[in-house]
């Protein structure tokens, strides 16, 4: 176990790394946009004068090295600074309540999508080349080459407009969990079907792969039910790769759910980013788009630990 | 003592799919089988021997389906039974022990997981009964720790305890039959006694019957009672082990004897010194060393052999002569000339005289080239040959390998046989017009008569061209064969080296003494009296 603590806290100081990086990126990056947040903001009414003052207001006109120390040294206690379009606002109280609806969200369509595309995978291995396989694979590849929105309407004709789950998931604060699962219905199962096919394709694909093992032959040979040889057997082997691709799609379950948050009116953190870009709300763009890094590199850590401690031969050397 | 009959196949026919085809594997092979009793099946790859074996437990492989015959397993039938029936079976009453332990047990689990799982799911026992058993029968199999081993995972332990561990976990359930299939042939022959003394004392002890199959005779004529010959799906002979030694009574059987006796006389170093020197070698991958203080020399015209269990750094001293490994500290001469430690600081000549032939020749030869681009590069290379001289040449080397050259050159490699392939190695080696050729396990991977026509050919070669050898290997069959001198190696230093026939008279080195005894011998009293022998000297 030892090992694997060493293992942890050096991925999670690469990942802290890697996060400064990105980070320098993402404030680099808004540098480059075109256009001036002053000029946008006064529009017509932009002279000179006025344009200057509410870049040294706003602290625009300090060099890039010394913003990004003082954007960075807030961005470590948690203060991304005040909104530029809002500046009574602060960026952190904005993201707060978001991020927790996005989380929310993101894990409510996890809780879905990967027992059920584990289990269609496995099945899918089990029955390869039947009826059932065929259906499966044809159904996930239909769900996943449909675009997002679309497979939404499908979904706000058949359940919305029966009356059986609402349309539009706005989520009060206060809300007690039965309610607010029941709200949010719609979008989570949009993102399930969404990201389902890729998970089950991966999980299918790699226990396949095992399937010519000599050691599945022999536990064959044991007696062992066709079922045992593929949980038993190959599932253990093949966790590696799936765990990648779950974390993958986890990450896209935070990450890209703009379109599905827009259909279904979700305040989550999709809007706001868009909202913002179209604002010219450098700052809330910043911190949206490091708390999207640091949910790519916190997932594909856990991926890299479950990989490993799925590998007896990293587990327990000679 | 009559004994009951336990299995009975009858008129056996499987057939495996080839494009739309389907080809027979197993044509026509009856098998019957008593309680108690050992059946050995012999015959080359590609006989059907596992096929066969599968078939005993009414499994085939995945594209490959019985087509007729009846197998009837203690009043079983075990091909119309259903599926279940046969799984209650499978590890219970009829057990399974796999060529390679390594890729058979599952690198997931610990092995005592999966000892247990047969009994433990067929209901025999508990998993506390399974784990007490286990340990006892690991005992009984002399494998070091048996309380602590069964908690290992597979890859923390060694070759020759896994297969020795699987033979346990087939025994688990004391079934009434265990198929061997070819359960020493990736072991060193020092590891194998151990394994071979371990299984034939278990099924002794417990009285179970087996079908031991494999290519080695002199394995089987010590594990057999009886001994059946297959060849290309058929039945070539029957007969209890003995008689069977005694007097072959086919010409194919009697053609798998000759391999073993194949041996020329071992001839004098040749005059002028040796044309390639190793001086006090050492070598090593990463913080390792592989090869400490080697030195021995390659005379021209003449074979030397080194011999070694996997490990011993063979392979390594043939990568330091080519210049693929430089050496930490030593040299290695050319007709008594330093060549460069590092291939890419050689001059292009030093590099024609040296060249090499590999294990297999499947991942030696680019798959996706012809016979004309694989045997013609080097020449091409060295020798600078283009267009019509070229092509003459790669038909010259075809002709000498004896494959013919129109039928072959535009060949690629898959559609040829493993012997041919490594024809082809040979070829290639050839056709740079070297003074020495390394030889990697050459004959390894290859069926006896297929090696003896490699051995045969490889001599004629030498005649012809005033070849030098560098012949590696682990099989003293093959020393005997083909050998001049002798280097045996052993933990990466050379522990005897001289001409062959001193080497393999006594007095030995303690190394060589161990290696020698362990080759099994056609007497099917070998194994017995060498253990016997051991214990005497132990007591």
């Amino acid at each position: 176990m030892r090992q694997i603590a060493v293992m942890v806290g050096q991925r999670l100081a690469l990942g802290l790394l890697t996060l400064l990086a990105i980070s320098i990126l993402i404030f680099g990056a808004t540098e480059l946009l075109p256009g001036d947040f002053a000029e946008a903001v006064l529009g017509q009414s932009a002279t000179p004068e006025t344009v200057a003052a509410i870049r040294r207001q706003l602290g625009l006109d300090q060099p890039f090295w010394v913003r990004y120390w003082a954007w960075l040294s807030g961005a470590l206690q948690g203060d991304f600074g005040a909104s530029l379009a809002n500046p009574d606002r602060r960026v952190a109280d904005m993201i707060g309540v978001r991020f927790g609806n996005t989380l929310f969200l993101a894990g409510y369509a996890a809780a879905m999508a990967v027992p059920l595309a584990l289990g269609l995978g496995i099945l899918a291995a089990l029955w390869r080349n039947s009826v059932f396989d065929r259906g499966v694979n044809a159904g996930a590849l239909t769900a996943i080459s449909f675009p997002e929105f679309f497979v939404a309407y499908v979904l706000i004709l058949w359940l919305g407009q029966s009356g059986w789950f609402p349309t539009m998931a706005r989520v009060p604060a206060g809300v007690e969990m039965s309610e607010r699962l029941w709200r949010t219905f719609l979008p989570a199962l949009t993102l399930t079907l969404v990201v389902t096919a890729h998970m089950m394709r991966m999980t299918r694909a790699a226990i396949i792969n095992l399937l010519a093992s000599p050691y599945i032959e022999m536990a064959r040979l044991k007696g062992v039910s066709p079922l045992g040889v593929i949980t038993r057997h190959a599932l253990p082997n093949a966790i590696a790769p799936i765990a990648n691709v779950v974390a993958i799609n986890m990450a896209y379950l935070i990450t890209g759910v703009v379109v599905v948050e827009v259909v279904f009116v979700y305040p989550g953190l999709g809007q706001l980013i868009v909202d913002s870009v179209s604002r010219r709300d450098i700052a809330v763009v910043q911190a949206v788009a490091l708390i999207f890094a640091a949910a790519y590199v916190l997932l594909n850590l856990a991926a890299d630990v479950v990989s490993t401690l799925s590998n007896p031969r990293l587990l327990h050397p000679r | 003592m009559a004994r009951a009959e336990l299995l009975r196949m009858r008129d056996i026919r499987i057939e495996g799919r080839a494009g739309d085809a389907w080809l027979p594997i197993i044509d026509g092979v009856d098998m019957t089988l008593h309680r108690g009793e050992v059946l050995g099946l012999i015959g080359e790859s590609g006989a059907g021997k596992s096929t066969l074996g599968l078939a005993a437990m009414g499994h085939v492989r995945d594209g490959c389906r019985i087509a007729g015959g009846a197998i009837s397993f203690d009043g079983i039938d075990l091909r119309a039974a259903p599926d279940a029936t046969r799984r209650r079976l499978r590890g219970r009453r009829i057990a399974y022990v796999a060529q390679s332990a390594a890729a058979s047990f599952n690198p997931a689990h610990r092995l005592i997981d999966q000892y247990c799982e047969a009994p433990v799911r067929h209901g025999v026992m508990t998993r506390a009964e399974a784990e007490a058993d286990a340990v006892d029968l690991y005992a009984r199999m002399q494998l070091p720790e048996p309380d602590r081993i069964g908690w290992r995972f597979p890859h923390q332990v060694s070759g020759g305890q896994l297969q020795r561990a699987m033979t346990a976990m087939a025994m688990a359930c004391r079934p009434d039959l265990i198929i061997f299939d070819e359960p020493t042939t990736a072991l060193d022959v020092t590891t194998q006694i151990e394994v071979l003394a371990a299984i034939r004392g278990i099924v002794a002890q417990f009285g179970t019957a087996a079908i031991y199959i494999t290519h080695d005779l002199a394995v089987v004529a010590q594990m057999a009672d009886r001994i059946k010959v297959l060849l290309r799906g058929r039945e070539v002979e029957e007969a209890p082990t003995r008689a069977m030694l005694a007097a072959p009574r086919a010409e194919y059987t009697r053609s798998l004897w000759a391999v073993r006796t194949l041996e020329r006389a071992a001839r004098p170093p040749s005059e002028g010194g040796a044309v390639v020197s190793v001086r006090d070698v050492s070598a090593g991958y990463g913080g390792v060393d592989v090869l400490r203080g080697v030195s021995f020399d390659i005379h021209p015209r003449r074979t030397v052999a080194v011999v070694g269990e996997s490990g011993s750094g063979k392979s390594t001293a043939a990568r330091v002569i080519t210049g693929l490994l430089a050496p930490r500290t030593g040299r290695v001469l050319f007709d008594g000339r330093p060549l460069a430690p590092d291939h890419r600081k050689r001059t292009r000549d030093d590099l024609r005289q040296v060249q090499m032939i590999y294990q297999s020749a499947d991942t030696a030869l680019n798959p996706k080239h012809t016979l004309r681009e694989i045997i013609g590069r080097p020449a091409q290379m060295y020798l600078g040959l283009r267009g019509r001289a070229l092509t003459e040449r790669v038909r010259a080397l075809l002709a000498l390998i004896e494959l013919e050259p129109d039928a072959h050159i535009d060949r690629r490699p898959s559609e040829l046989s493993g012997g041919q392939k490594q024809r082809v190695g040979i070829a290639r080696a050839l056709a740079a017009e070297p003074r020495v050729i390394l030889c990697d396990e050459v004959t390894s991977a290859l069926d006896q008569i297929v090696q003896e026509g490699i051995l045969r050919l490889l001599d004629r070669l030498q005649g012809e061209f005033d070849l030098a050898y560098m012949f590696i290997t682990h099989d003293l069959a093959t020393v005997r064969a083909i050998a001049d001198s002798v280097v045996v190696m052993q933990h990466g230093a050379v522990v005897e080296a001289g001409p062959r026939d001193a080497v393999f008279a006594p007095p030995h080195a303690p190394y060589t003494a161990r290696l020698l005894a362990s080759v099994p011998e056609m007497d099917p009293d070998w194994l017995g009296r060498l253990l016997d022998r051991r214990d005497a000297g132990q007591g």
